[in-house]
């Protein structure tokens, strides 16, 4: 895109500029549009699971729910307690919002269709998802209330323990793949079993790693079986307890473009991201985009997502902190051990 | 023209951050001025081309060592005034650090072109990813320091734990597996009691 603005008589400079900036848009306009359709797919889902007819009334068959209930809390009062910290009250959605969006950018949706096609891009997610604890730290603290404060240190003890094994996972693909680039690691895939299917989550040695991937990503944003942070029973609404109007929203549209990139993220580095399912050519004449294929595996660990959070009950914090620490680390770390000593059997062999 | 725009804004911010750590009134504040100022100083080592060492300062500065300093101040009780009051007290110590600080800057400023480590060439330009790169020196020139660095994090890690545990005779651990061993048959009794006598436990 750069170099037709170029074409176009601009500089280099403010050609890259603009394209940029376009190719930014390009990805966080239909995002947000997706989180607004998402919420109203999810309650819907909810509403099925639990035989009730969900949103029905705005638009038809309740379409706009979502886009109705963003206008009503845009038109409310941002309420500031008077003994809350201002600047860190209002600074803290909106490092949850700008941090949940920033990770799109090393996101695939086919070969080259890519923001930025960094080569530390398993890297870069890591360390982006790593920024995200701080919205809710600083949410909690800066609330000076008591409910907020515990469920910021909820949250920072859980995103601590998850990514340690998040980060063990990401190895074990990283020394299948041989690359940190998210593009290379779905074309590594290719025909991965027998040469037929794409997948890495169908790898004797790698399915397990995807299903602690899978947990642990629900963990880290959050969701329903690990959702202590904002257990109701307990702790009101959580960090967002003093939050009100557009500062609530944003929390709500980051939490729910976490959990897309979540989504995304497992199609990626488990289920063959961009790519068909079978390395087999049904349609000679034709091939379905790849960000349809990748739109569709979202979809699927959405649903997947939305099922858990209708159907199972809430871990209890001791348990979380278990499940974490004794189970998917020493989990992860055993399987670090197995897939880099089959790796070096089959490529170099014993006797090096 | 954009990578100097870009470097004097990380710059910029660096240092500015780094000021308000020392400056900020409350401690909060400070830890967080100083992820401010780590997360200027990755972008800085982008800029140089360093990508892998600049997610490395992220992931384990900004995403795990500042998150445990940042949960620690917030929950110290702080006496505001007696912080300021101890200022003029340790002035001279914190005085004595800049300057020993200011020192060691001034000394790797002026060895840098005489060391032997670097020799004061300038890295060949490659397409080589650097992760790969430094793997390659990692697990062959550097090899044993390589080595050492990582048994000497697995004693301090040793340590840390032999250091905290303590383990309490008062505390009755959950044991899992008869938790979820148990049946309802053995868990539930159904009795009907006659009137008067209530249920024995």
């Amino acid at each position: 895109m750069t170099a037709t603005f170029e074409n176009w008589g601009m500089s280099y400079d403010w050609a890259w500029f603009t394209a940029t900036i376009i190719g930014i848009l390009v990805i966080a306009l239909p995002l947000m549009l997706a989180v607004a359709m998402i919420i109203y797919a999810e309650r819907k889902i909810w509403a099925a699971i639990a035989l009730r007819r969900g949103p029905n009334v705005v638009g038809p068959w309740g379409l706009l729910q979502s886009f109705a209930d963003g206008l009503k809390v845009f038109l409310k009062e941002t309420i500031i307690p008077t003994s809350a910290n201002k600047g860190l009250f209002l600074i803290a959605p909106i490092i949850t919002f700008t941090v949940a969006l920033i990770v799109w950018a090393v996101v695939p949706f086919d070969v080259g269709v890519v923001l930025t096609d960094i080569n530390v891009g398993l890297l870069y997610i890591l360390a982006a998802s790593s920024l995200g604890v701080y919205g809710v730290i600083i949410a909690g603290w800066a609330s000076n209330s008591k409910y907020p404060f515990f469920s910021a240190l909820r949250a920072a003890a859980q995103m601590v323990s998850y990514e340690v094994s998040i980060g063990f996972v990401l190895i074990c693909v990283v020394l299948y793949a041989g690359t940190f680039n998210l593009t290379e690691i779905v074309m590594a895939q290719k025909g991965n079993i027998f040469g037929i299917v794409s997948a890495y989550g169908l790898n004797p040695l790698l399915f397990p790693m995807a299903v602690v991937f899978l947990i642990s990503s629900m963990a880290e944003t959050f969701r329903t079986p690990f959702d202590l942070v904002e257990a109701e029973s307990e702790l009101v609404a959580g960090h967002q307890t003093e939050y009100s109007s557009m500062s609530f929203a944003l929390f709500w549209l980051g939490e729910y473009a976490n959990v897309i990139l979540m989504c995304a993220l497992n199609a990626i580095l488990f289920w063959g991201g961009f790519l068909p399912p079978l390395n087999v050519d049904w349609i000679p004449w034709f091939d379905i985009p790849g960000w349809i294929w990748l739109i569709g595996k979202m979809c699927f660990f959405f649903f997947v997502f939305g099922w858990v959070k209708a159907t199972v009950p809430r871990y209890r914090y001791d348990q979380l902190m278990r499940l974490g620490w004794k189970i998917f680390l020493p989990l992860s770390l055993l399987f670090v051990v197995l897939i880099s000593g089959w790796l070096m059997w089959t490529k170099v062999g014993i006797g090096a | 023209m954009i990578a100097v725009l870009a470097f004097y804004l990380f710059a910029t911010l660096t240092i500015a951050s780094a000021v308000a750590v020392i400056f900020a009134r409350n401690p909060v504040h400070s830890v967080l001025w100083l992820i401010m100022a780590f997360f200027n100083a990755a972008g800085l080592m982008l800029l140089l081309g360093a990508e892998f060492i600049a997610m490395l300062l992220v992931i384990v500065y900004v995403g795990a060592v500042a998150v445990l300093f940042l949960f620690i101040v917030m929950m110290l009780n702080i006496d505001f005034a007696a912080l300021r009051s101890g200022f003029s007290k340790n002035l001279p110590f914190g005085l004595i650090i800049a300057l020993v600080l200011l020192a060691e800057m001034v000394v790797a400023v002026s060895a840098w072109k005489a060391g032997p480590v670097t020799g004061g060439v300038q890295p060949a330009a490659t397409t080589q990813p650097n992760i790969e790169a430094l793997g390659e020196l990692l697990y062959s020139r550097f090899l044993f320091p390589f080595e050492i660095a990582g048994l000497i994090l697995l004693v301090a890690m040793i340590g840390a734990i032999v250091l905290t545990h303590r383990s309490r005779g008062d505390a009755r651990g959950q044991k899992v597996w008869r938790q979820v061993d148990r049946r309802p048959d053995e868990a539930i009794k159904l009795e009907q009691p006659k009137v008067g006598e209530g249920v024995k436990l």
